[in-house]
């Protein structure tokens, strides 16, 4: 299984806050992993490296079979390339209805002369009832998104982040604010896009983690500490020492 | 297409339909076309008045629509204006020393004549020769094209330069009054080629026409204005609709979703930005003529931050929330300080309108901004049945998700 995405050595420091040291991480496509670790442990971090939002200060990132270094590029630039991000606290276009959301992340051309000669199509519309009914707001569609619940605009971006299509999904605690239904409708939802996605679930709820049932990497002072499954990285005596333990 | 344009922008027609029924109202009322209620003076402050409802919605669009709050866009409508300005008094003065000379015992030569216009022209200045920046002057297609060349460069280069480094909110807006203050202390010195402080003048007097009545030019531009009015309604309702509007007022709401959605953010604040400049300036350029004077002081930064007021209180966000702001406020303005409005008298102390005005303006942009952030435009929602999308101060909030 090639990788898709390579981190190698990377570090980076705010104002002398190792918040991310020597770190070394790949990911192949398909694949499901689960990114565990206490606060402070470097998981937003490294998804804001990945996503370009932050600059490392040392470190290789690189992207796809040409292995693209993604340092080069910028955020809009990483995100064409097929990098999807959900972020921790559900980041929609409040003042816009669902369907716009949903079509604004749907994949097609990027350039302002492309968005501006693009009318609405029946595949597009096709698409974005498939997305809306996977999400659950079918009926939802006409309402702004700001009227929404929290889980439904969880949702929402989860929608978003299917329209955009990427090759990779870094996913931040996507179960936050759900109800255990809930819970269950997106662990199958992200199992199922592991299927032909390589996904990355930042979490912080183990039985969660445990349902996904994929490789763990626990992060610890913006390091790996360990990798392997669940049931492997629970018995490490480090592990334990500096996450489960407490 | 268009069908899509007008149910995602009811207010088109109804738009068109006033704009139709108000043109055909002064034709009918004015002196040239009609019984001559309203004085060619006033029809030329109902084209001006035209002019900067269009400056307002380009104004709107950057603003109320991208969150660009841009404190420099009357530049551009100052310098479309210069342009057009340049070659109205060119093409005048050209006439008139051709026909001056024309009596004279040896016929002059083009060099001659030339000189004689340069005279003319930067005599109060202190200089006789043509600078560098009037090369295209003698032609009309060339300095219409200046018109949208200019502050459509200016735009694209000022905007470049401050999009890719990422300055956004008040930093910007800062950098746009330092910019359209710069071009005012430019246009003020003698030697900036554009005649200082004394600007360019006589722009009533139209070349060619120079037998035809004000009355008559007057109700002309005032068409003009209003054709043009209607096409940038019809041009910038249509950007800010469909997909394009939605990743415009995206950009607004939270500037970095829209780049970890793969939109490249700074070229889209620059299409934006640089086509409401363009646009600007030809609503300068359709304003000067009926001004009849331009001067440094019209890009001064105070021009821009009435503009910002304008639409503020029309409301901003929506396109015809600009141009009831900038036709009522910039109708009143001129009805309290050209004396209209009787000076209210309290036996110790005499209000003033001409100088208590610019108080009452400051007073309701700050009653507008406290308890009705959508302006008179808002008003418009209680009657709609579907509410328009809300201008919502979401700036603060995208800056709090960083």
């Amino acid at each position: 299984m090639a990788s898709l995405l390579e981190l190698s050595g990377v570090s980076v420091s705010f104002d002398g806050f190792r918040a991310i040291n020597n770190l070394s991480f790949q990911i192949g496509e398909p694949e499901l992993r689960a990114i565990i670790g206490p606060n402070g442990a470097g998981k937003t971090t490294f998804m804001d490296i990945v996503t370009g939002k932050t600059r490392p200060d040392t470190g290789r990132v690189l992207w796809g079979e040409k292995s693209v270094s993604l340092l080069k590029l910028s955020e809009s630039q990483i995100a064409r390339a097929g990098i999807g991000r959900k972020f921790q606290k559900p980041t929609v276009f409040e003042a816009q209805t669902v369907r716009e959301n949903l079509a604004m992340a749907l994949k097609a051309p990027r350039g302002p002369l492309d968005v501006l000669r693009l009318r609405p199509t029946q595949a597009s519309a096709d698409r974005i009832a498939a997305i809306a009914a996977e999400i659950g707001l079918s009926d939802d569609l006409p309402r702004i998104a700001g009227e929404l619940s929290h889980g439904q605009k969880q949702w929402l971006e989860i929608g978003m982040l299917l329209a955009q299509d990427p090759r990779l999904l870094l996913v931040d605690e996507p179960a936050a604010g759900m109800t255990p239904a809930e819970r269950a409708h997106t662990t199958d939802l992200l199992k199922r896009l592991a299927e032909r996605h390589a996904v990355v679930v930042v979490e912080h709820d183990m039985d969660f983690v445990r349902r996904l049932g994929c490789k763990v990497t626990v992060l610890h002072e913006g390091s790996v500490l360990a990798e392997g499954s669940l049931d492997h990285v629970t018995a490490n005596r480090d592990v334990i020492d500096v996450y489960l333990g407490r | 297409m268009t069908r899509t344009l007008i149910r995602e922008n009811p207010s088109i027609p109804w738009f068109l339909a006033i704009l139709a029924a108000f043109c055909l109202g002064v034709t009918l009322m004015a002196e040239a076309t009609g019984v001559g209620m309203l004085s060619t003076s006033f029809v030329k402050t109902l084209g001006k008045t035209l002019c900067l409802c269009l400056v307002a919605i380009a104004m709107d669009v950057v603003w109320g629509y991208c969150g660009i709050l841009s404190l420099g866009h009357m530049a551009f409508f100052g310098l479309g204006g210069y342009a057009i300005g340049m070659w109205l008094m060119y093409a005048r003065t050209e006439i008139i020393v051709t026909g001056s000379l024309a009596n004279a015992p040896i016929p002059p030569t083009p060099a001659e004549i030339e000189d004689a216009i340069a005279t003319q022209i930067f005599g109060v200045v202190g200089a006789n020769e043509f600078p560098l920046i009037w090369a295209f002057a003698d032609s009309l297609a060339l300095q219409l094209l200046m018109v949208v060349l200019v502050p459509g460069l200016l735009a694209l280069v000022f905007g470049w330069l401050a999009f890719r480094s990422r300055v956004t909110g008040v930093y910007l807006s800062i950098l746009t009054q330092a910019m359209t203050l710069a071009l005012a202390l430019y246009l003020f010195q003698n030697d900036s080629g554009l005649r200082g402080n004394n600007g360019l003048s006589g722009l009533q007097n139209i070349p060619f026409f120079r037998d035809t009545p004000q009355s008559v030019i007057s109700i002309a531009f005032f068409w003009a204005s209003a054709l043009a009015l209607a096409l940038g309604y019809v041009l910038f309702a249509w950007v800010v609709s469909g997909r394009m509007g939605s990743v415009i007022r995206g950009i607004r709401d939270n500037e970095a979703r829209v780049r970890f959605l793969g939109y490249h953010v700074e070229g889209f604040k620059l299409f934006v930005f640089t086509l409401s400049a363009v646009v600007a300036g030809i609503a300068g350029a359709l304003y000067y003529p009926q001004a009849g004077i331009i001067n440094p002081a019209e890009v001064a930064p105070i021009a821009s931050i009435y503009l910002a007021v304008w639409v503020a209180i029309g409301g901003r966000g929506r396109l015809y929330g600009a141009v009831i702001g900038a036709a009522f406020v910039s109708l009143l303005s001129s009805w309290f300080t050209g004396g209209g409005a009787p000076d209210i008298d309290l036996g110790v102390y005499e209000i003033r309108w001409t100088d208590w005005w610019l108080v009452l303006l400051g007073l309701s942009f700050v009653a507008v901004t406290l308890f009705a952030p959508k302006g008179i435009g808002g008003l418009f929602d209680l009657v709609a049945r579907r509410p328009a999308p809300t201008a919502a101060p979401a700036r603060t909030r995208a800056e709090a998700a960083e």
